[in-house]
């Protein structure tokens, strides 16, 4: 089967999920990721990458943050940004996901940023929109987040660059979770040689090992001498019913405490996608410790989404050093 | 009218006929078999030189659409589409808008289905009032309407009383439930076979178990109740398991698959194709292996085509929200021969599951060339092969997982009541 999210090249088209792309883009992006750390940090938080070019932020899910994240990262590459809430807007009228991408689409828009409850509308709207413009997934159900598992190995890289010699641990709701699928694939991808789910059996997907991890369901034995514990959100509306009793009971068994983090290795780190539930799934004593690295994750995510939406945006890497800011020639060669 | 169809080669699978033969027509019956009867002078013939005569077809599961959902298909449609499968006789579900639960609907189905005369069409009755799983609808009044059976379509009856009083209550008059077996509480809001691919997709699954333990209440109640079951559409290895027990137990049960399940599994859902988004969900490769032998074994005793058209607009969504289901009538044909061919069978036995096997269930006559029997015929080439375009297919649905694939066999003519409702140019 053709991946949808090459070009003939083998170039990078749309960004849908991170399962089945190459390590080579992976790490096409995360270089190039590396040379925009340094972008935010300038007094002139912008590059012209993609001046004249208009993103579109497509929601038809709600969130702030990611969206906000993707509007920083379009607009510090100089490009146009719209913003729409199709989740509270023309869906409820009766328009279809395709009408509202075809009257985007006719106003001459780039690329899509599209966020959608459920699983494959990123698939589904790269394979409707014309050859010149380009689809990045910012979350479909509970299929895939891409830039969320990015910039997850993107932080594990700036703490831990060996990757080929890590012991990471997903911890939590695996089942319903994109960030989860994402994180492990690209995880697995770049080489990691042991991930680990930890989970009560009722939050993990059929057939989960199969993805290339470990499962686990005590916290105890499945953190012990991991390298990076990733934690993941528990929506509210499942803590309590027929897949956990209480968020009580759900904290006492696979919440984050400082006892249970003393069993990874001393220096670990911890990580959360966010948004977080303090005293959930984690304590606030780990989220706010010295292991954490949940706030770096947020100040990587916006250089990582610039990185895929210059990619996307700009063509070739070798065009993304003729034009880039100071930094972006030393794409491919940091660290 | 009397036609002549000359040098084919009939396959009749019920009167045990596969051998080159003349096959003589008359004022709508088969009137003689390599025998022509004496004062026979046709007004047509149709050369069959290295087409394959069979009896036309019989589908146990077509949506026709109307009434209610006219946006998607219409009788016209979805019956020439039956001609053009070759398909003469089908049972249609009761799932339209309004449901088929009231005689007054049924004999305007049937009297339309008659006007159009393309197709013989013997609708299932709803077992239960708007199909809700709580009470019984007048079956004996449908049976009168026309009904040949009774059915829930997809929908589940979750009160086990009610299914037993069902039973109970068919068993009495000897009517025959059509049931597809599927867990209401396990199957809830899922989509595709809840597997490796499902969880990959993150796409909300169907687990086997949701099949096969509806199959054992529904058949331990059958038993108890001494009830004729037909269950519609298997799609697990484990439900073809119980219905082999079953029949060696001598429970009353017969089985079909869709033609889908005989070929596809939930790993053709690629990158989310809603053409793929079937009901019950396309299974693993074990699965599908287990049906295709069930189906040779006889533990499954027929082929549908689950004939579903879906109108375009309701596939093109994000896969979870795009209608389930599969146009069918026009592959059942080429379907049905793959299936034969993949296991080593002769054309006659993929004709038996679409002809008299499917007929026996209904209690229909039909699924045979007997002399004196309704010239219902199809006749086809074997070896043609064919892309299934959109335009190639006559009903309204142009929704196939096969669409753009070459599939062999094809219908050249089709004859109901000896008239040609169907000629392939």
């Amino acid at each position: 089967m053709i991946n949808p999210q090459l070009d003939s090249d083998g170039n990078l088209k749309h960004l849908l999920t991170i399962e089945g792309l190459p390590k080579r883009i992976l790490n096409q992006i995360l270089d190039t990721a590396e040379t925009f750390v340094g972008v935010a940090e300038r007094d002139i938080k912008k590059v012209p990458l993609l001046r004249g070019k208009t993103v579109c932020n497509i929601f038809f899910e709600n969130s702030t943050r990611t969206r906000t994240t993707f509007e920083i990262a379009a607009k510090r590459l100089s490009a146009d940004v719209i913003n729409l809430n199709v989740g509270t807007s023309s869906q409820s009228k009766g328009e279809t996901i395709l009408d509202t991408v075809d009257n985007l689409i006719a106003m001459h828009a780039d690329m899509f940023v599209v966020r959608h409850s459920q699983s494959g509308a990123a698939h589904f709207i790269a394979q409707h929109v014309p050859d010149n413009i380009s689809v990045i997934n910012a979350g479909d159900g509970r299929h895939a987040h891409p830039t969320q598992g990015l910039l997850d190995v993107f932080t594990i890289r700036r703490y831990k660059p060996d990757m080929h010699n890590l012991r990471v641990a997903l911890v939590g709701d695996v089942l319903h979770s994109r960030v989860a699928r994402s994180e492990i694939h690209a995880l697995t991808t770049l080489g990691v040689p042991e991930v680990r789910v930890i989970a009560p059996k009722t939050l993990l997907p059929t057939d989960v090992e199969k993805l290339g991890v470990q499962v686990f369901h005590d916290m105890k034995a499945g953190l012990k001498d991991v390298d990076v514990i990733m934690m993941l959100r528990l929506q509210n509306e499942r803590m309590n019913g027929a897949m956990l009793p209480s968020a009580q009971e759900y904290f006492k068994t696979f919440g984050l405490t400082q006892d249970k983090l003393q069993l990874a290795k001393p220096d670990a780190i911890v990580m959360h996608p966010g948004p977080m539930n303090r005293g959930v799934e984690i304590d606030s004593c780990v989220a706010d410790g010295d292991q954490s690295v949940i706030l770096p994750q947020v100040t990587y995510g916006i250089a990582v989404r610039m990185a895929v939406m210059a990619l996307l945006g700009s063509g070739s890497p070798s065009s993304l050093q003729a034009i880039g800011g100071g930094n972006v020639g030393q794409a491919g060669n940091s660290r | 009218m009397k036609i002549h169809i000359k040098n084919g080669r009939v396959i009749d699978p019920k009167n045990k006929i596969d051998a080159q033969h003349d096959v003589y027509i008359a004022a709508g019956k088969i009137v003689g078999i390599g025998n022509k009867p004496a004062d026979f002078t046709a007004n047509q013939t149709i050369d069959a030189t290295g087409l394959i005569v069979s009896p036309g077809f019989v589908d146990l599961s077509a949506r026709l659409r109307e009434p209610g959902s006219e946006y998607s298909a219409t009788l016209v449609s979805e019956l020439n589409a039956a001609a053009a499968g070759g398909v003469t006789s089908l049972a249609c579900t009761p799932d339209t808008q309004p449901v088929l639960d009231e005689p007054g609907l049924v004999e305007m189905l049937k009297y339309r289905a008659k006007q159009l005369n393309l197709a013989h069409v013997y609708p299932l009755g709803a077992l239960t009032r708007q199909l809700e799983g709580k009470l019984l609808t007048e079956m004996c009044k449908l049976t009168e309407a026309g009904c040949v059976g009774f059915s829930q379509a997809d929908e589940a009856i979750i009160d086990t009383q009610v299914l037993w009083r069902a039973c109970e209550y068919a068993s009495t008059f000897g009517f025959t439930l059509f049931l597809r077996a599927e867990d209401d509480y396990l199957a809830k809001n899922g989509v595709a076979h809840d597997g490796e691919l499902a969880s990959r997709l993150g796409l909300k699954g169907i687990p086997a178990a949701a099949e096969c333990l509806a199959i054992a209440s529904i058949l331990r109640i059958a038993r108890e109740t001494n009830t004729k079951i037909h269950l519609c559409r298997l799609s697990t290895a484990e439900g073809v398991n119980l219905v082999r027990e079953a029949k060696k137990q001598g429970v009353q049960v017969t089985a079909d698959a869709s033609a889908h399940h005989l070929h596809l599994t939930d790993f053709d859902i690629g990158f989310f194709n809603s053409h793929a988004h079937l009901k019950p969900p396309l299974r693993s490769m074990r699965d599908k292996e287990a049906l295709c032998q069930g189906l040779k074994d006889g533990t499954l005793d027929a082929i549908c085509s689950d004939h579903t058209p879906v109108n375009d607009d309701a596939k093109l969504l994000p896969f979870t929200e795009s209608e389930a289901g599969a146009t069918g009538l026009e592959l059942l044909l080429p379907l049905a021969l793959k299936w034969a061919e993949n296991q080593k069978l002769g054309i006659a036995e993929a004709i038996a599951k679409i002809t008299h096997q499917p007929a026996q269930i209904l209690g229909i006559n039909g699924g045979d060339l007997s002399v004196g029997c309704d010239a219902d015929v199809a006749i086809f080439n074997p070896e043609k092969i064919w892309k299934v375009t959109p335009s190639e297919l006559k009903s309204h649905g142009k929704n196939t997982p096969f669409l753009g694939l070459e599939v062999m066999g094809k219908v050249q003519y089709t004859l109901l009541h000896g008239q040609i409702t169907y000629q392939s140019f």
